[in-house]
């Protein structure tokens, strides 16, 4: 038996910290509300330090801890239960890590916000809600997680709620999740119906003996296709990413943290937890693999065109997050999460410098009305630009090893094929070309925003110095700063000969009877595989350096280079600008009919025509006859009598002619 | 021996005098008095059962509505002094202001 590890005690810190600053915080100083939140973040994240120095001596794995019954239903049982693996533990350290970073450089970006404990209750609370959906026993807890950090996010992404565009961008995803969240629902009732469990390790035991669903579509791929839904949902995938760039209305820590770093790769967590799922369904594979593909690659050609730092990086991310589903639709689980790990580091980073930025221009987000950063703000350009080396795929930082994983799987694995390799190496291209030209717009040449300095309009709330020149953030931004970019130099490192593979192999093991395609695959890679290998590695980097030199050629170099093959394009450029034009495409096929139908049928249909015309007309009928009947009431008292005695002699008159027929 | 339709017609008769009254007239007091009419129209009807039928529940009753009558005029008179201190006639039709 495993000592006990109090898991609980991992989600309920954060959550006593939301509490607490949810109640107090408006009364108290800004020193007590830092202090309650970072000490519950931290106190989280050394649990979960605690915890993975433990994780070696569990004889158990995974380790389960039932806390509570919830649900006893007949033969259907949910327990208030944590599940500690491999997988929940990397999850758990990330989520903690990357989340208490977070929580410290928020300190000094909040700082002039008025919402200040605010900000830091929902940030606390999101941890709760994402590290339940990380420990969850079954997929209901993990539901019950799923949900939380959607409101989270959704209190988050609205956090101006006095900006128009932050409220409905922050409703844009609620909305948009709850259609992904419908899928994941439907396949939580299907796995109900089959197994009658929700508990991984019920539906996992009893999926393992199935055989993989080869011919013809079952219940098991329609199951994975519609956990697939849900996770498009909230990992922003095609077709329901639209949410994603838009929540970048949001506070630049939220960014990073819930739609970089951890929220966003839920999805992908999920879809790794029901492998033992999507391995014997093939074609609701193939879906995630397709699906992250185009996603990957549809999302990044975007990214080329727009101005804003934060909407590139927001593209960027949904692009990555395409990467990861690309590598778990070809069975390469554990690569999808290394790279959701290393994602986490540098994206996380990425954000926060670009937070940095805006914070240090005064509030300013367009890219072109930067420039020359560099002298000002050093250490916000040396972090950045490791991180901009490190997702471009420069070896040998951490997006190399794991992108690189993952272009080989997509290549050499059995449910792989050189086309997905293909569009990932494109794709792998384009995003090392709008880093760098992120990079350059923002931090090479010379500083574009002086004049229209003061003019910015300070949508965030720090009023501090809308004047001067750009500088450099306090040291409580620099720090966070720092460690991920240490993070995202070596963090890659632990990938080196498949070692990250190997911890996770317990959890991503493959059953007798699908693991023998695995062997081929293995013994093409063992034979010929390794100078392909090493070949494709070869092209994995050339191409990110060929998309730096790109960008420097075309933003550094020639700086008038970029407007000219704009020009070149025409409608082309204008699309890519406006994003392929998919929200309006989307508000003129699904939003204006509903809002229509709603409107017309609906509204003035059914309520006012239907419901309402009922509820009047009775109320009118009532009146017109009462005014009619009223002028009986005249104050007469003779004409009284006169209705009395007419009555009286209505009555004796039926009696009487009721008496003579009988 | 007075067979009892004798009791009855004049009963009617009375009762349909008080009727009359009540429509016709217009002074308060005399529609007052066209309901004590009325009322002692039933009243002898209730008598003239009782003595027919040999049964004592009629009689019982005709105290309890000189009772009620009695009662009723104290109030009645006491609303007709009401009336015409603050209305100064006895007119019904030109009490007429209690209307929708």
């Amino acid at each position: 038996m495993n000592p006990p590890l109090h898991l609980w005690l991992i989600p309920l810190i954060p959550l006593a910290g939301a509490t607490i600053n949810g109640l107090i915080g408006k009364k108290a100083s800004r020193q007590g509300v830092s202090a309650v939140a970072l000490l519950a973040s931290g106190a989280a994240f050394a649990m979960a330090l605690w915890v993975a120095l433990r994780f070696s001596s569990l004889t158990v794995v995974p380790h389960i801890e039932i806390f509570a019954h919830w649900i006893r239903s007949g033969g259907f049982n949910v327990d208030f239960a944590f599940y500690l693996d491999q997988l929940s533990l990397v999850m758990l350290l990330v989520v903690t890590g990357v989340g208490f970073l977070i929580h410290i450089y928020s300190v000094g970006y909040m700082w002039e916000d008025a919402g200040y404990y605010r900000f830091f209750t929902y940030l606390n609370l999101f941890m709760f809600f994402m590290l339940t959906l990380v420990l969850a026993n079954n997929y209901l807890m993990m539901f019950i997680g799923w949900e939380g950090v959607g409101l989270a996010s959704y209190l988050l992404i609205g956090f101006w709620f006095t900006k128009d565009s932050a409220a409905s961008a922050g409703k844009k995803a609620f909305i948009v999740n709850r259609i992904g969240d419908f899928g994941f629902l439907i396949a939580l009732f299907l796995l109900i119906q089959h197994f009658g469990s929700l508990n991984f390790q019920r539906v996992f035991e009893a999926v393992r003996p199935l055989s993989a669903e080869t011919g013809s579509a079952g219940w098991l791929t329609a199951t994975g296709i519609l956990l697939m839904v849900g996770a498009a949902g909230k990992s922003a995938q095609i077709p329901l990413y639209v949410w994603l760039p838009d929540a970048m209305e949001g506070p630049t820590p939220v960014s990073a943290l819930i739609h970089a770093a951890t929220m966003v790769t839920a999805g992908v967590y999920m879809v790794s937890r029901s492998h033992m799922i999507f391995e014997r369904a093939p074609m609701a594979l193939t879906v995630v693999a397709i699906i992250g593909t185009l996603t990957a690659f549809f999302a990044a050609t975007i990214g080329i065109a727009q101005t804003d730092i934060k909407k590139v990086l927001a593209y960027s991310t949904v692009s990555q997050l395409g990467y990861m589903f690309m590598a778990c639709g070809v069975g390469a689980f554990s690569a999808g999460i290394f790279h959701l790990m290393t994602h986490a580091f540098f994206k996380g980073l990425l954000f926060l410098a670009a937070g940095s930025v805006i914070h240090g221009v005064g509030g300013e987000q367009d890219m072109r009305k930067m420039g020359g950063l560099r002298s000002y703000m050093p250490w916000t350009f040396v972090t950045m630009g490791i991180a901009t080396l490190a997702i471009a795929g420069i070896p040998p930082l951490a997006g190399f090893w794991s992108k690189d994983e993952i272009l080989w799987k997509a290549y050499s694995s059995s449910q792989g094929s050189w086309v997905f390799w293909l569009i990932g190496v494109i794709t792998a291209l384009i995003t090392s070309f709008y880093m760098f030209r992120l990079m350059y717009m923002t931090f090479a040449g010379d500083y574009r925003g002086a004049d229209e300095h003061e003019l910015v309009v300070v949508g965030h709330a720090h009023g501090h110095d809308a004047h001067g020149l750009p500088h450099e953030s306090p040291a409580v931004m620099l720090v966070p700063l720092i460690i991920l970019a240490v993070l995202s130099l070596v963090g890659g490192l632990v990938g080196i000969g498949n070692r990250f593979e190997h911890f996770l192999a317990p959890v991503f093991e493959q059953s007798a009877s699908l693991s023998a395609a695995a062997e081929t695959s293995n013994a093409i890679a063992e034979t010929g595989g390794h100078g392909k290998e090493w070949l494709l590695m070869g092209v994995s980097i050339s191409i990110a350096f060929l998309g730096w030199y790109l960008a420097y050629l075309l933003y550094s170099k020639k700086p008038e280079l970029p407007q000219k093959i704009a020009d070149a394009l025409g409608g082309l450029y204008a699309t890519v600008v406006h994003k392929y034009y998919i929200d309006e495409l989307y508000a003129a096929v699904f939003i204006k009919p509903l809002i229509d139908g709603s409107t017309r049928i609906l509204w003035q249909g059914v309520d006012r025509k239907i419901i309402d015309a009922a509820v009047n007309d009775t109320a009118d009928g009532a009146r017109n006859v009462s005014d009619e009947v009223r002028h009986m009431q005249s104050g007469n008292l003779r004409s009284y009598a006169g209705w009395i005695a007419a009555g009286a002699a209505a009555v004796i008159a039926y009696m009487i002619w009721m008496w003579t027929k009988a | 021996m007075v067979p009892l339709s004798y009791y009855l017609a004049l009963s009617g008769i009375l009762f349909a005098c008080g009727v009359a009254g009540f429509l016709i007239k217009r002074n308060i007091i005399t529609i007052f008095l066209s309901i004590e009419l009325m009322l002692n129209g039933v009243n002898l009807s209730f008598v003239a059962f009782a003595a027919h039928w040999h049964q004592l529940a009629g009689q019982i009753f005709v105290f309890f509505v000189m009772v009620v009558a009695a009662a009723e005029s104290a109030v009645g008179l006491a609303i007709i002094i009401a009336v015409h201190r603050t209305r100064e006639t006895l007119n019904v039709d030109q009490v007429n202001l209690l209307k929708l």
